[in-house]
Formats: C-alpha cells, sequence, structure tokens
C-alpha cells in the first residue's frame, strides 16, 4: 500500500508541476461557473414569473430540482468528459515516452501496484475537480435551503461515474508513447460510450438495450435524482475494474510477456 | 552475484540474444562490449527483469529473476541509457520518490537522499529541477537513483554515454569507488572505458559471445604471439638474421629505417618473453640499441577483429571466432 501511495503521489505531483492540473482545473471552474450561473439566473426568472402569476396551483419549484440535479447529470457529465482524456493520457504515455517506465518495471513494485498508484493519483485531481463543484453548489445552501441527502448520491456517483472514465482512459494511455494519440483515443471512446442509449430511439429489441445498458449516462440519472441504485453502482465499478484489469494485461504485453 | 546462464532472447523472429551465459563475481566489475545493436542493452534489461526471458535463467544474488522478481530487484540498481528522470521534479524531490518505491525504509529516506547527493556530486543542485540541469548532472542523478537503496548489484548501461571528457573521467572515478561494495555490470562500446574501469569483459556481437577475459589477457590471448618492437643502429641485413637466430623468435620484419636506424617488428612464441634475449644478441654485437619495447594489440584491434570476423566467415559454429571464445573463457 505504501508503494501504490507513493506512485499516487508522484503523479499527482507531476499534475501540480506541471500546467496539467490547473489547466483542467481552470477550464472546468470556468464552465461549471458558467453554467451554475445560467441555472440560477433561470431558476431566479422563473420564480419570479410563477409568483407574479400567484403560483396557479402548480407544485413548488425546488432547487435540487432545478438546479442542482440538470447541472450535474445534464452538462458536468459532458463537460467532465471531455476533461478527463487531459488527465489519463499522460499516465503511461509520458513514462514509456522519456524511459521512466523502466525505472518502475525494475523497481521492487508489482504491477498492480504501479497501476493502482497511478490511478488513485488521476482519481485525486478528479476528486479536487468534483470539489470545485460543490463549492459552487455551497452557495445554494448558503442563499437556499436545498435538501442536502440527495448530494450524497450525487457526490457517489459522479465519482464512481470518474473512476470508471479514468480507468478506460489509463488504458488508452498504455497504447502508445504519444498523449496525444491517447488522449484522443479517450476523447472518441468516452463520447461513444456516453452517446450509446441514443440506439434507444430507433431501436426496441433485446440487442439496442444491451447496447444502451453500457451507455455511462444512463446509470448516471438515479444518482442525479439522489437514488443510489446498486446496479449502477456495481456497472460503474465493473467498468472502472475492467479499466484496471485491461490496463494491467497491457502492461504486461508491453514487457513482451504476453 | 549474478548468474546469466542460456539467455536467449528473441523479439518476435528476430533473436536479439542467443544463448549468452556468464557470472559476474561479487564485488566485481564487469564490461559488456560490443557494437551498437549487439544485444548488451537487451541483456541488460533482462537482468533488471525489465523484459522476460525468452529461455535461460538469471539469477540476481540468488534469485531467480522470473521466479522473484520483487526479491532480485530490491537488490538490483539500474541506470537504463538514458537516466529515468522526470524533468519536472527536483533532484530531492526524485531521489525521495525512488528511495520509496526501491523499498528504503521511510525515516530512512532523508539521510540516505542526502548521503547518496553527496557521493554523486549532485547535492549543490538538489533543489533544482532535473529537467534545467546539464546532461552530466542527469546522469549523475541517475547514477544516484540506481545508488539509493545500496543496492548489491549494479546495472549500467553506457554511464558514459554524451558526457564530455572531464565528465566521463568523474564518473569513470565513481564507478571505480564504488566496485567491491557493488557488483557492477556495465556495457560500452567504447573500449578505453573497458580497459580503465573493468575487471572482466565479455564481448558481444549480433547477440553471442564472443569472447572473456581480463582487458590485458583478451589483449594477449587473442593475439596468439608476443610482438616486440627493437630499434637498433648497425647493419640491418646482419641484424636481422642475428635477432632470427635468438630462440623463441618466430618471424622478423624491419618496418622502418632511417639512416642506419631500423625498426623490427618481432613476433615471439606465445609466453616466451625474449626481450632479454634480444638485448644480448644485440648489444653482443656491438651495434646500438635504441629502444626495446613490447607491442600489445590494442583494444581497438582486438574488438574489430572479434567483431567482424563473424560477419565475415559466417561458415557454422566453427569459425574462429567461436574458437577464440573457447579458447578464451575462463573456466
Amino acid at each position: 500500500m505504501r508503494n501504490v501511495f507513493a506512485i499516487a503521489g508522484k503523479e499527482l505531483r507531476h499534475y501540480f508541476n506541471s500546467p496539467i492540473a490547473y489547466l483542467v482545473m481552470t477550464v472546468y471552474a470556468a464552465l461549471c461557473g458558467f453554467f451554475f450561473y445560467s441555472f440560477t439566473a433561470t431558476y431566479v426568472m422563473q420564480s419570479f414569473r410563477m409568483q407574479a402569476m400567484g403560483g396557479m396551483g402548480a407544485p413548488p419549484m425546488n432547487l435540487n430540482d432545478y438546479i442542482i440535479r440538470p447541472l450535474l447529470s445534464g452538462v458536468l457529465t459532458v463537460v467532465l468528459l471531455l476533461l478527463l482524456p487531459l488527465i489519463t493520457m499522460r499516465l503511461y504515455a509520458e513514462e514509456k515516452r522519456s524511459g521512466t517506465i523502466e525505472l518502475l518495471l525494475t523497481s521492487p513494485l508489482t504491477d498492480l501496484q504501479i497501476i493502482l498508484g497511478k490511478f488513485l493519483g488521476a482519481l485525486a485531481l478528479y476528486a479536487v475537480l468534483i470539489g470545485m463543484t460543490f463549492l459552487y453548489l455551497g452557495i445554494l445552501f448558503v442563499y437556499g435551503n436545498p435538501n442536502a441527502k440527495p448530494l450524497i448520491a450525487q457526490v457517489l456517483g459522479i465519482l464512481l461515474y470518474g473512476a470508471a472514465l479514468l480507468a478506460l482512459g489509463m488504458w488508452f494511455s498504455t497504447f502508445t508513447k504519444n498523449q496525444i494519440v491517447a488522449g484522443a483515443i479517450s476523447l472518441a471512446v468516452f463520447l461513444l460510450l456516453f452517446v450509446l442509449d441514443w440506439v434507444t430511439a430507433y431501436g426496441t429489441g433485446t440487442p439496442s438495450r444491451v447496447i444502451a445498458y453500457m451507455s455511462l449516462t444512463t446509470h448516471f440519472e438515479n444518482f442525479a435524482k439522489g437514488v443510489i441504485d446498486l446496479a449502477d453502482v456495481v456497472f460503474y465499478t465493473s467498468v472502472a475494474a475492467l479499466g484496471i484489469f485491461l490496463t494491467a494485461r497491457s502492461v504486461e504485453a508491453l514487457k513482451g510477456r504476453a | 552475484m549474478i548468474e546469466v546462464a542460456g539467455l536467449t532472447k528473441r523479439y518476435g523472429p528476430t533473436l536479439a540474444v542467443s544463448d549468452v551465459s556468464f557470472e559476474v563475481v561479487k564485488g566485481e566489475v564487469l564490461g559488456f562490449l560490443g557494437p551498437n545493436g549487439a544485444g548488451k542493452t537487451t541483456t541488460m534489461r533482462v537482468i533488471t527483469g525489465y523484459l522476460p526471458p525468452s529461455e535461460g535463467k538469471v539469477l540476481v544474488a540468488g534469485y531467480d529473476i522470473v521466479e522473484e522478481p520483487l526479491e532480485a530487484k530490491r537488490r538490483t540498481g539500474y541506470l537504463p541509457e538514458t537516466p529515468p528522470v522526470y524533468p519536472d521534479m527536483t533532484v530531492t524531490e526524485y531521489l525521495s520518490f525512488v528511495a520509496r518505491i526501491k523499498g528504503v525504509p521511510r525515516k530512512e529516506v532523508k539521510a540516505r537522499v542526502g548521503e547518496i547527493s553527496e557521493k554523486c556530486a549532485v547535492a549543490d543542485v538538489r533543489n533544482r529541477q532535473i529537467g534545467k540541469l546539464s546532461k552530466g548532472y542527469r546522469q549523475r542523478v541517475g547514477l544516484a537513483q540506481a545508488l539509493i537503496h545500496n543496492p548489491d548489484v549494479l546495472i549500467l548501461d553506457e554511464p558514459t554515454a554524451g558526457l564530455d571528457p572531464k565528465q566521463i573521467i568523474e564518473t569513470r572515478e565513481l564507478i571505480r569507488g564504488l566496485a567491491g561494495q557493488h557488483t557492477i555490470v556495465l556495457s560500452t562500446h567504447i573500449l578505453p572505458e573497458v580497459s580503465k574501469t573493468c575487471d572482466r569483459v565479455v564481448v558481444i556481437n549480433q547477440g553471442k559471445i564472443v569472447a572473456v577475459g581480463a582487458p590485458s589477457e583478451l589483449t594477449q590471448r587473442l593475439q596468439g604471439y608476443e610482438t616486440v618492437l627493437v630499434t637498433v643502429v648497425g647493419p640491418s641485413a646482419e641484424v636481422m638474421e642475428k635477432l632470427q637466430r635468438v630462440g623463441g623468435v618466430n618471424m622478423v620484419e624491419p618496418r622502418e629505417a632511417q639512416d642506419s636506424r631500423v625498426t623490427f617488428e618481432i613476433h615471439a612464441e606465445k609466453g616466451h618473453d625474449v626481450r632479454a634475449e634480444l638485448a644480448k644478441a644485440v648489444v653482443e654485437s656491438n651495434w646500438k640499441l635504441l629502444e626495446l619495447k613490447t607491442s600489445g594489440m590494442s583494444l581497438e584491434d582486438i574488438f574489430l577483429k572479434l567483431t567482424t570476423k563473424d560477419l565475415g566467415e559466417e561458415s557454422g559454429d566453427n569459425g574462429p571466432a567461436s574458437d577464440v571464445a573457447k579458447h578464451l573463457s575462463l573456466e
């Protein structure tokens, strides 16, 4: 475990020694801030209008349904999807290019320790991004009274969502010495996984249901509503585990052992 | 300390290393000599556990690199051809990280990093980013990295490549200073390096060992005869005849003549020191002896001989190179 943390610490240090961490954080903060502002402004406009019309028997608007949920499931999953390749693309590609992979693989470490270390390092940076999101959401708690309980499911959901993507991205990073290539593959696959559930729009048979089930978005819906469904937890954890397993296979092949 | 037996490494259909066997005893410095692409790096990568062998066995400090890789790796320090450094880290950050993953106990990391920075002369740049250091410093940081956990075995792949002459001398001294406490294998394609730093040399070409021996031994044995150069003032024909009659001399050949001064190249039987006899013969005849010296074959000559012959005569396993190998290999 000590070795895992040593690697994770190293990865985190790379992110903050280089512009990557600051770039990702800035872009994320800006986009997240913009969307948060838009949703809040719309909410304020609408609630004024509702008040002016005297409610008209409509159910009262609440912050959870009008701001937090659409913000997380509607836009931030997409924003994160676009930013995560920036985090994962260097994990192995950079080590391969600079030859430092030789240091890691000739050190008394197991492959799994290295992989988990890198994964945790990336996950830590991701957690920082998520933390920023909840800073914005905190504003709602200062000036309004949204329900705090759904947040637990939402935090868990978005962390699992990220873990699944990060593990896959790490796998793509073992393919090449070139970070751009690794990043491009990640982006393409992430986007594809994101839109997979569109098949339900034109297909109704079992195949399209299965394909839609593999989509990353469908499983986030419940979390966004504040519901923790074991099926979704298992789905994201499985994808993350699969990514880690495939990375291990790929590293093995790298050594010409497979 | 290191035992390599029947090591073969294939990359797909290409044979990079073929049936290489050698041993390195504790405290020895073994030089790995060969042209580029001979299989030096591949062999070292197998010993360090970076690449798995296709066939054969490698034991490091008694641990099989395939069966017990972690134990073997704990006892090995490795400096690849390009130092495996992270340019964005400072020297101290980097060495601390390496110390941790190499299993240096947490409490000792700081002391160990300080100590090794002094030893490898990188203490004065310890807070600078490695990416901003000169090639020489970077190489020494690489060496510090290999030494940080005080390994029994040190594998250095071309440790002086790309350094300036002063740095080369310093690095060689550093390596010589490490011999004894560590068992060292270093590869190079630079010949003087071998005679200056190594106790024993393995010459490798096209994935095969072509010769093993101490540098001086290689020089002597490979040649098959001893060469002596004699410069004499006297009648050249007579001198030549006289020298020819000295016991043990096989061949006398005039090399240079200037006025009455002639230099002869004399080939004597192997293991026969004919210098005293030659001097006596010249002086007894009242000629003037100006110079008398043995001339060893330079390592360059040997190297070329070993590595080019192999290329020219690929008639099978009984080429001259393998004869030489048989002839030279130590028990």
